[in-house]
């Protein structure tokens, strides 16, 4: 199996200071993983790293058999690694239509774009109604559903999703998760990084344990999920 | 039944077009008229603050980029037209190629400014831009020695007025049985290079870049997953701010005849901030007429003197004192009662409302 995303022996650095050691974790195309830990972990600076918004210290990171450890951020993008950023990553002073259509920036293929629109619309029914209103205005579980649906529009063959439950309620925790498996079914792989260990084993197939920016277990997720040592630190057993 | 309908859309809007140039044409002439020949001047100053405004408006307005300290970029056109076309070097090179040369070094310095500063937002980076604006003053103020480049504090004198073939704009001209006098032409070419740079501008705001700029104001790290080149769209907005501002500088050289580091300080930097707030921060006519009011406003209110003679037969408080108080009551009024500016776009309109209802 070759993986489209391979992190191999990662590290990151901030000034002296290892958030993240030797890292290493695969996922293949289509597939469902997640990276679960505590905060502080680690968690989101291995998506900076991989996204190129951070730097590593060490070792490697490659999409599609290619290396893309040092590439900046927007050639990373560029690539089909979609980020979607912690706490509602959209811009605020664009209405929804023009969050949408910014994920498409990198993009000139315009009748594909024009088609692209009308799918993420039938996926977010919600946002098809608020399509001129800015985006700071919406709620936060609509800020997460457009942040989903800008990184649609740029065709990605993998999303990094950096805690997309993170301060929603629990029913709106419910439908952004619904949305996620519905991209994923559609054949894009998912790397999702979440504190909410119990959603993020249910919702995927393979699972990371970070402990102290370091990976300290790993393996199918119902595995995990029977895990003693994961029930007892994640699950609230 | 439709077509009829746009085609008077298109009728009036020629004629709102044509009406607009004419106004524009004979504003030099009605001020002249009715205000007195100074106001010409200072008509051409505000035409001036309005290119000084819009370059500042693509750093601050479009990309988000807190920059105090952007007369820099107005100093090193002023001071670029002055070497190149004054008794200073004894060059005296045209008006045609001095412009472009001062703009293109204005932009190398914004680049140069931005290079460093990449990683910085708001209050930092508005402290560095202050510092980075100082230094070029400092610089202009004591580099008149050992070497003589900036004559320093007393700055440079006799600079050449633009001059085409024997043309010579600061002097008095008959053409169509009218005379026309240096301010009144000098008007008539800001006005040219004014309507270049809001053209410039509204294409800019309507472009890839211009949202690319807007995105990164609003939020870098989305930005940059969505492919946005963060880096290089952030040194261009600091470069074609920094062109605008050289431009202007270089006009403001020819226009004055004189230069001196007292007329680069943090005040103006702060003030065409003003301008840009005041007027309605990233709308283009939100900008231009922040910009003429601030600029007209501060010479108004020296009539305060005659009001008060008027009212009370007797001057209490020196205009000077008085004007920019009064100036600075006007600033705060409009903040508190217009949050989003005097012409604010409709997306600013929106925001403001929105947040309060």
């Amino acid at each position: 199996m070759s993986a489209l995303l391979a992190i191999n022996r990662l590290s990151v650095a901030y000034g002296g200071i290892h958030a993240v050691r030797e890292l290493s974790l695969e996922v293949a195309p289509g597939e469902m993983v997640c990276l679960i830990g505590a905060n502080g972990a680690g968690k989101t600076t291995t998506l900076k790293a991989v996204s190129g918004l951070l730097a590593p210290h060490g070792g490697s990171v490659h999409f599609d058999g290619q290396s893309i450890t040092r590439l900046p951020a927007h050639e990373v993008a560029r690539r089909g690694l979609t980020l979607v950023p912690e706490g509602r990553g959209v811009f605020p002073r664009m209405s929804v239509a023009e969050n949408l259509m910014m994920g498409a920036y990198a993009r000139r293929d315009r009748a594909e774009i024009a088609r692209d629109l009308d799918q993420v619309y039938a996926l977010l029914p919600r946002l098809t109604e608020r399509r001129a209103q800015l985006a700071g205005l919406l709620s936060g579980g609509e800020q997460q559903m457009l942040a989903l649906g800008r990184a649609m529009m740029a065709r990605p063959r993998l999303l990094l999703l950096d805690e997309p439950s993170m301060g929603l309620a629990p029913l709106m925790v419910q439908a952004v998760f619904d949305i996620i498996r519905r991209i994923a079914a559609g054949g894009v792989a998912v790397l999702l990084i979440e504190q909410n260990a119990h959603l993020a084993l249910k919702t995927c197939a393979r699972g990371y344990v970070l402990e102290n920016g370091t990976v300290t277990l790993s393996g199918p997720a119902a595995e995990l999920s029977a895990n003693p040592a994961v029930r007892q630190a994640y699950l609230g057993d | 039944m439709s077509s009829v309908l746009s085609l008077n859309k298109t009728r009036s809007r020629w004629l709102t077009f044509g009406l607009l140039a004419l106004g524009l044409a004979l504003l030099p002439f009605l001020v002249d008229a009715g205000l007195g020949r100074s106001w010409v001047r200072l008509l051409d100053l505000a035409l001036l603050y309005v290119i000084l405004a819009l370059g500042l408006n693509i750093v601050v307005g479009y990309a988000g980029l807190l920059d105090l300290g952007y007369v820099a970029f107005y100093a090193l056109g002023a001071y670029v037209y002055a070497w190149l076309s004054s008794p200073h070097f004894g060059l005296h090179l045209p008006f045609w190629a001095v412009l472009p040369l001062g703009a293109a070094l204005a932009a190398l310095f914004g680049v140069l400014l931005g290079a460093p500063t990449l990683r910085l937002r708001g209050d930092y980076l508005a402290i560095v831009t202050l510092g980075f604006g100082e230094i070029i003053r400092i610089f202009l103020n004591n580099l008149n020695a050992p070497v003589n480049i900036t004559n320093g504090p007393q700055g440079i004198n006799l600079i050449d007025p633009v001059r085409l073939g024997s043309f010579d704009l600061s002097q008095p001209h008959a053409l169509f049985g009218y005379t026309f006098t240096g301010i009144h032409l000098t008007y008539y070419l800001f006005l040219l290079f004014t309507l270049m740079v809001i053209f410039i501008s509204m294409r800019l705001e309507d472009s890839r870049i211009g949202r690319a700029w807007v995105a990164i104001r609003e939020d870098e790290i989305a930005a940059a997953a969505t492919g946005i080149n963060t880096r290089n769209l952030k040194l261009l907005a600091f470069a074609m701010g920094a062109t605008f501002g050289g431009l202007a500088g270089g006009l403001f050289a020819s226009f004055q005849g004189f230069i001196s580091p007292e007329s680069f300080n943090l005040m103006e930097s702060i003030m065409i901030l003003c301008m840009i707030v005041l007027g309605g921060m990233g709308h283009i006519p939100g900008v231009i007429f922040g910009a003429v009011v601030l600029t007209l406003l501060p010479e108004a209110l020296r009539y305060t003197g005659d009001w008060q003679r008027n009212l009370f037969g007797h001057v209490y408080i020196d205009p000077a004192d008085l004007r920019m108080l009064l100036f600075g009551v006007a600033l705060v009024a409009v903040m508190l009662y217009r949050p989003a500016g005097l012409l604010p776009s409709t997306r600013r309109r929106r925001e403001f409302a929105d947040a309060q209802g």
